[in-house]
């Protein structure tokens, strides 16, 4: 077990350290001067050379690697070049609105999806079944982007039921929920469909499997079967799915802040991309890939913590 | 032990006899998955005979009409027929998902064939390269590339070509490495087989299944993903009709007219339903395995 801990986040370590050189190296990868797209092609030759310098463009690659990776490790981000702020300062603001809609979101699909996947398996092949089942491809099937226009134009545009734009007011907490409402929907949707999915198909075969056979032998009611030792094994799989997921919603956050104008990570790389702001973009782009991989060696950890059936295999392999 | 013969009628024979299509066409979902996928063919094959506008022809007195007789799904901001955008965007849909995802196998399979059958130092590279590529949220990394190319056609292929290669690669390295411990695999080996004749009688054989299913599931995600990049003005530039730019132009006057939102969304919805139906199916049917598990 605990070779595989280790083993596991060496890995992690490198993969860090991989995507934060593959960042800093993009500016090279890609043709073009990053300076010059900046600043667009009539910029004055003295001004694209202080952006550049300000960039840390005028150095030589290996040193420009050295001194962001360098920089990451001490905790800075860098400079926005437009404004001369702190990067730090820019996420720090927009961070925690991406991760307050990321988690309302996956919490939304797992109180909607587990249920609906329960049911499912718990009424196999009867028409409700069918139901769930096809609603479940549906909603997996919906962009975020669509999910969220569609949302928009029907409780905020016609309905006017529900807040559209922004966050809500400052300091009010209840119309920060309300704002919360129809992008955690939006981005929730197609998890819903995923979690139902997965719930059905790994309760199911739980079901099968001889305890389950044995404890129906010897009595038990079959909610107490259900709840106590199916479900329980059943619901591994989905807390490695979750890992990802955190990462896909952050994906998919980005769409849903522009279209609803929540001032989160998705804007935030948004705007810097629209203005070109290539610092931003990376520092942007690094938080994200950091919580991602985060999310995911939690997310594996705590599942080979709870299969012990996993455990074994890995330390075997 | 006995037998029970089930009654089959004519339809049901014929596609008993065409292998793989026949068992997909005789799932009530696949059929339906089948159908829609047939019909977006059709439509991008026809496209200029289906529409009965030019995609960038304007009406400028009619701008965001509802449906009528004249302009069948109605208009947009610029009184282009909607019908007839949607109807040629689907050449954009495919014409990026196809060569994207065709990059994303070739360059995935090489690398996991590679991977896989050479090992040691360069498995271990490529594994911790496929491992970095997927730690961004797809989406993020194709914004993080697409800042620098600029947006167009061709920059979306590649970079959705780029971002989908790990899937592919890691598919075909687990093929390759439990095919090489087979015993058939080693007892040709021991009998003086090349490398070439035991990756190409063992190990691709056995790949083909697995890469078609992958397939099959990737073109509806990379469907609404170029259309993603689109809306958010990264793709195909207006006025080519991209789904993804139909939206974006409709979120821009969502408060005059809910209709070009309505049908692209719809558009966009069924296709991706019809192809992630048809590709479950498939998967169903070549690997029975893993129906109803896998999460895509």
């Amino acid at each position: 077990m605990l070779g595989y801990l280790v083993k596991r986040t060496v890995m992690t370590f490198i993969v860090l350290l991989v995507v934060t050189v593959f960042l800093s190296l993009l500016v090279h990868i890609v043709p073009g001067d990053a300076a010059k797209t900046l600043l667009g092609p009539r910029a004055k030759p003295e001004l694209v050379e202080r952006v550049r310098a300000a960039m840390d463009l005028d150095k030589p690659a290996y040193i420009q690697v050295i001194n962001f990776v360098n920089n990451v490790a001490h905790g800075s981000l860098g400079t926005d070049v437009f404004t001369g702020r702190s990067i730090n300062e820019l996420v720090g603001s927009a961070l925690p609105h991406t991760i307050i809609l990321a988690i309302s979101s996956l919490g939304l699909a797992v109180i909607v999806g587990v249920p609906l996947g329960v049911f499912s398996a718990t009424h196999p092949n009867s028409w409700a079944d069918r139901l769930t089942t096809m609603v479940s491809v549906s909603f997996i099937t919906v962009p975020s982007y669509v999910a969220g226009l569609f949302l928009l134009l029907i409780f905020a545009v016609r309905l006017r039921a529900l807040p559209a734009i922004g966050l809500g007011q400052e300091g009010d907490v209840v119309d920060y929920l309300r704002h919360l409402i129809l992008p955690s929907i939006a981005l929730a949707l197609s998890w819903v469909g995923y979690l139902a999915r997965l719930v059905r198909a790994s309760l199911l075969e739980v079901l099968n499997e001889d305890y389950i056979r044995a404890a129906r032998a010897g009595g038990l009611s079959q909610r107490l079967i259900l709840y106590k030792y199916a479900l329980k094994n059943a619901l591994i799989p989905t807390i490695a799915v979750l890992g990802v997921g955190i990462g896909n919603l952050m994906g998919g956050a980005v769409f849903v802040e522009i279209i609803f104008a929540r001032p989160g990570m998705g804007s935030l790389i948004n705007t810097a991309i629209q203005t070109r702001n290539y610092p931003v973009v990376r520092a942007g782009v690094l938080v994200v890939a950091v919580l991602f991989i985060l999310s995911n060696l939690l997310a594996d950890l705590a599942y080979t913590y709870l299969d012990p059936r996993i455990r074994l295999d890995k330390t075997r392999g | 032990m006995e037998y029970v013969v089930r009654p089959t009628s004519k339809f049901q024979r014929l596609l008993n006899r065409i292998p793989v299509l026949g068992d997909v066409l005789q799932r009530p979902l696949g059929a339906l998955g089948f159908l829609i996928v047939f019909g977006f063919a059709l439509t991008v094959i026809f496209a200029p005979s289906i529409a009965p506008y030019h995609y960038a022809e304007q009406d400028i007195p009619n701008l965001l009409q509802g449906p009528s007789s004249t302009y069948w799904l109605g208009t947009d901001h610029l009184g282009r027929d909607l019908f007839s955008r949607l109807v040629y965007g689907s050449r954009i849909a495919l014409g990026t998902a196809l060569p994207a995802v065709t990059i994303a196998l070739v360059a995935g399979s090489l690398l996991g064939l590679l991977a896989g059958y050479v090992g040691g130092l360069v498995d271990n590279v490529t594994l911790v390269l496929m491992d970095s590529i997927s730690a961004f949220p797809s989406i993020i990394l194709a914004l993080a590339i697409l800042s620098l190319l600029g947006p167009s056609l061709r920059n979306v292929i590649l970079v959705i070509g780029f971002t989908w290669i790990p899937g592919y690669a890691r598919v075909v390295r687990a093929q390759v490495l439990s095919a090489r411990e087979q015993v058939y695999v080693e007892a040709e080996r021991s009998l003086g087989a090349t490398d070439w004749r035991i990756v190409a009688s063992h190990i691709l054989p056995n790949v083909v299944a697995p890469l078609l299913i992958l397939t099959a599931m990737d073109l509806p995600v990379v469907i609404t993903f170029e259309a993603g990049l689109s809306f958010l003005g990264l793709g195909v530039r207006p006025p080519t009709p991209s789904w993804g730019v139909i939206l974006s132009d409709g979120f821009d006057f969502i408060r005059q007219s809910p209709w070009p939102i309505t049908w692209a969304g719809l558009t966009l919805i069924i296709t991706t339903l019809g192809f992630t139906l048809f590709g479950e199916a498939l998967r169903d049917v070549l690997d029975p395995r893993l129906s109803g598990t896998k999460v895509a």
